[in-house]
């Protein structure tokens, strides 16, 4: 499939996974792919109410070679070129609420509102509102994009609070509908319900790591989702996978003397030790990691897009241009399974 | 009002050890026990661990990190290790995975500490491996139930819905709870050594602070006019207050602002306790007793999130005084000039790319160590190798466990 008919199938992708990962990595990749593709992009970083006070950080920005925090105000990453663009920015509880109440006439107080805790108060009443003001925020802007309002991003990646958080926070909507029996918040749930339940106008990409936690963990979470959320998953990302050397197993250091002697070279025994151990801790790492992959294709009917794992501790614009690669060929063979 | 002693008591160190060790717990009816003859056997290591526990390290651990870095299995690994060392060990952790969970056998067991024995066939430890998995909702009714004046009170306060909503879902119960778990533990004298997970935050500072946080919604200016609904009260509320607490109403009708009303009238007179209880727990984190373990993986984003922590404890007088790096790449030897070359074209061609990219990414993550070590000159700093099987059983923690010895 084209990167352009993959972005065009809903104008919300939600972004999750367990903690570490690389939910933001992913999020950073498709954003720039889609931007390749000529769209436009807004990824749209959330804290849940439970996380309000944690510092949104630059790792986003990083792999666009910034070195600058995302705030609720929109930064360009990548704008300029000649096809797409990616901008980002992070939405907060308090934030969303300040805006919510200025939406509703109390500009004037709204600042001082939240700064007397007037959050905690929300959130101790109505435990779901503080999460859902956030996704009606998105909401507001999936409007915008599908209104084709003029500088509005024609596509929305909310890189989403981390698995167990992600249910809670797509539940609010849920929680809130059952709540509430009338008045503008309910009218607001509704309408973030319907978003969320329209697999044309939002869908869920789940990221994983091919290691046994975090994939027993997404297919955990891909079934809550869909069970409490209805939201559609549309793909699961497998990210971090070694790239598969063809190393021989059972070869012993002196195996590797004597195949080393074949090619003309005498291999000491620091380097036979070096590469035999080394060459053992990969093949093992590829042999989990396949295991992994395969269980997951069992458990978890949903397309597997595959990134590589990068041999750096660092990932900037360099990573991002081989993962973006990378995430092209994934995508050009990419079909949608349609579930039973 | 039920036998406790102040923080400030005991007294700095091995001391206070060893009058925990000693045990008041008959003296205060602690409940939970495990059987007389287990009491005997652990009270008697733990008179004999009392006295070595001031060169074996802290009553408590604290492993603060980022998500994703494997901070509820180094916490079971330090538990281990702590039983290794004859100490009896209790680890609390906060929602482990499920094959750890399995391992430590907390999956099908309540809030209370539950003891785990060595894998069959395997040799047993000097001390004593515990484990409770933290159930948050069920700490906090039990707090609720011990500082009720009576039962009536403690109904009245578990029934209210508002009290399900902040035991439940508000921002930073399970690190309160967690912190009250450790209290609680430490308390009843029957470990001493006691390693606690925390909720994975990119602010250490919600669970140090957690104990205060149920103390500052309680002072907040809203709720205190909650509380005290009369005219006068009615008439301060301000305007935007007013029309919030009128939204609150709308969007989950009249009943939720009458329950919290309810709720925080029913809390008048339990504060007190709270209160002082949050203190004590506040002293625990703060004294010499508690050691602080960040945990983190060698990679720019994650070491970023730690030694922002790391400013942040400091900003609050709490020094870090380990690092547990997890997963990282060995570091291989080289091979000699000239071998890589003349490999290039042999069936050994992968062996050396593969070395050759494990040391790449190896080199990489050292720069990352380093600003860990840069930063915090202080702080052991462990390394625990990238295991090529998931840690998820008593064995593998022991292969982990090896990995955090002192030296």
């Amino acid at each position: 499939m084209e990167p352009l008919s993959f972005f065009s199938q809903a104008r919300v992708l939600i972004v999750t996974g367990k903690g570490g990962t690389g939910k933001t990595t992913v999020s950073g990749v498709m954003a720039n792919l889609a931007a390749t593709a000529g769209l436009r992009v807004v990824v749209v970083q959330v804290a849940t109410a439970s996380d309000r006070l944690q510092p949104e950080t630059a790792n986003l920005s990083r792999l666009f070679g910034s070195d600058r925090a995302l705030a609720y105000d929109e930064m360009a990453l990548r704008v300029g070129q000649a096809d797409g663009e990616v901008r980002a920015r992070a939405l907060r509880p308090d934030t969303a609420l300040v805006e919510y109440l200025h939406l509703h006439g109390l500009r004037r107080i709204s600042r001082r509102l939240v700064n007397t805790g007037a959050l905690d108060v929300v959130a101790t009443a109505v435990p779901g509102m503080p999460d859902m003001l956030v996704l009606g925020k998105v909401k507001q802007m999936e409007r915008a994009a599908a209104a084709g309002l003029a500088r509005a991003p024609e596509l929305i990646l909310l890189d989403a609070p981390a698995a167990g958080h992600a249910v809670r926070f797509l539940q609010s909507p849920h929680g809130l509908l059952e709540a509430a029996s009338g008045g503008p918040v309910r009218a607001q749930a509704e309408e973030v319900v319907e978003m969320l339940s329209d697999p044309a106008r939002c869908q869920v990409v789940l990221v994983t790591t091919p290691e046994e936690t975090p994939v027993s963990e997404t297919v955990e979470t891909a079934q809550l989702l869909e069970d409490r959320a209805g939201t559609k998953l549309c793909a699961v990302v497998v990210n971090g996978r070694l790239p598969v050397l063809p190393l021989p197993g059972g070869l012993g250091v002196d195996d590797l003397r004597r195949l080393a002697a074949g090619a003309g070279v005498t291999l000491g025994a620091g380097d036979a030790a070096s590469l035999s151990a080394a060459g053992r801790l990969r093949l093992l790492r590829q042999e989990a990691q396949a295991a992994q992959v395969a269980r997951l294709a069992e458990e978890l009917p949903l397309p597997q897009l595959e990134l590589p794992f990068c041999f750096s501790a660092d990932l900037g614009p360099e990573q991002l241009e081989a993962l973006t690669g990378a995430l092209r060929k994934a995508v050009a063979s990419w079909e949608p399974v349609e579930l039973p | 009002m039920n036998g406790e002693v102040p923080a400030s008591e005991q007294g700095p160190g091995g001391s206070g050890r060893v009058r925990a060790a000693r045990g008041d717990r008959t003296a205060r009816g602690q409940k939970g026990a495990t059987g007389a003859q287990a009491d005997a056997t652990s009270e008697l290591a733990g008179a004999m661990s009392g006295g070595r526990a001031t060169l074996l390290g802290p009553d408590v651990v604290v492993c603060v990190g980022p998500g994703g870095v494997g901070k509820t299995t180094t916490a079971a690994a330090l538990a281990l290790r702590g039983a290794k060392d004859g100490r009896r060990a209790c680890v609390v952790t906060i929602d482990p995975a499920r094959r750890l969970a399995d391992a430590l056998g907390t999956r099908h067991v309540g809030n209370e500490p539950h003891r785990v024995g060595p894998p069959a066939g395997a040799r047993g430890w000097p001390g004593e491996l515990w484990a409770v998995m933290l159930d948050a909702q069920s700490t906090f009714d039990h707090l609720v139930g011990r500082y009720a004046t009576n039962e009536a009170q403690a109904d009245a306060i578990l029934a209210n819905p508002v009290y399900r909503n902040i035991s439940a879902a508000l921002s930073g119960t399970q690190e309160y709870m967690a912190v009250e778990k450790l209290y609680e533990l430490q308390e009843s004298g029957r470990w001493d050594l006691i390693v606690v997970d925390t909720p994975p935050a990119r602010h250490a500072l919600d669970f140090m602070e957690a104990p205060r946080h149920l103390i500052r919604l309680l002072d907040n200016r809203v709720f205190r006019l909650l509380m005290a609904p009369t005219r006068a009260g009615l008439r301060a509320i301000e305007f935007g207050t007013h029309v919030l607490l009128r939204t609150v109403a709308k969007v989950a009708g009249g009943q939720v602002v009458a329950d919290t009303v309810e709720f925080f009238a029913e809390f008048e007179g339990m504060e007190d306790g709270f209160r002082a209880r949050a203190k004590r727990a506040d002293e625990l984190l703060h004294s010499g007793r508690t050691e602080f373990a960040l945990v983190c993986s060698p990679r720019r984003d994650t070491v970023d999130e730690a030694l922002f922590l790391a400013g942040q404890l400091a900003g609050e007088g709490f020094e870090v005084d380990k690092v547990i790096v997890n997963r990282c790449y060995p570091l291989y030897q080289p091979v000699s000039p000239g071998v890589a070359e003349g490999l290039a074209e042999s069936p050994l061609a992968p062996f050396v790319v593969n070395l050759e990219q494990l040391a790449l990414v190896a080199s990489k993550e050292k720069e990352q160590l380093d600003r860990v070590t840069g930063a915090l000159p202080k702080a052991s700093v462990y390394r625990v190798p990238f295991l090529a099987r998931e840690v998820a059983d008593l064995e593998a923690l022991a292969e982990v466990a090896r990995y955090l010895d002192e030296g």
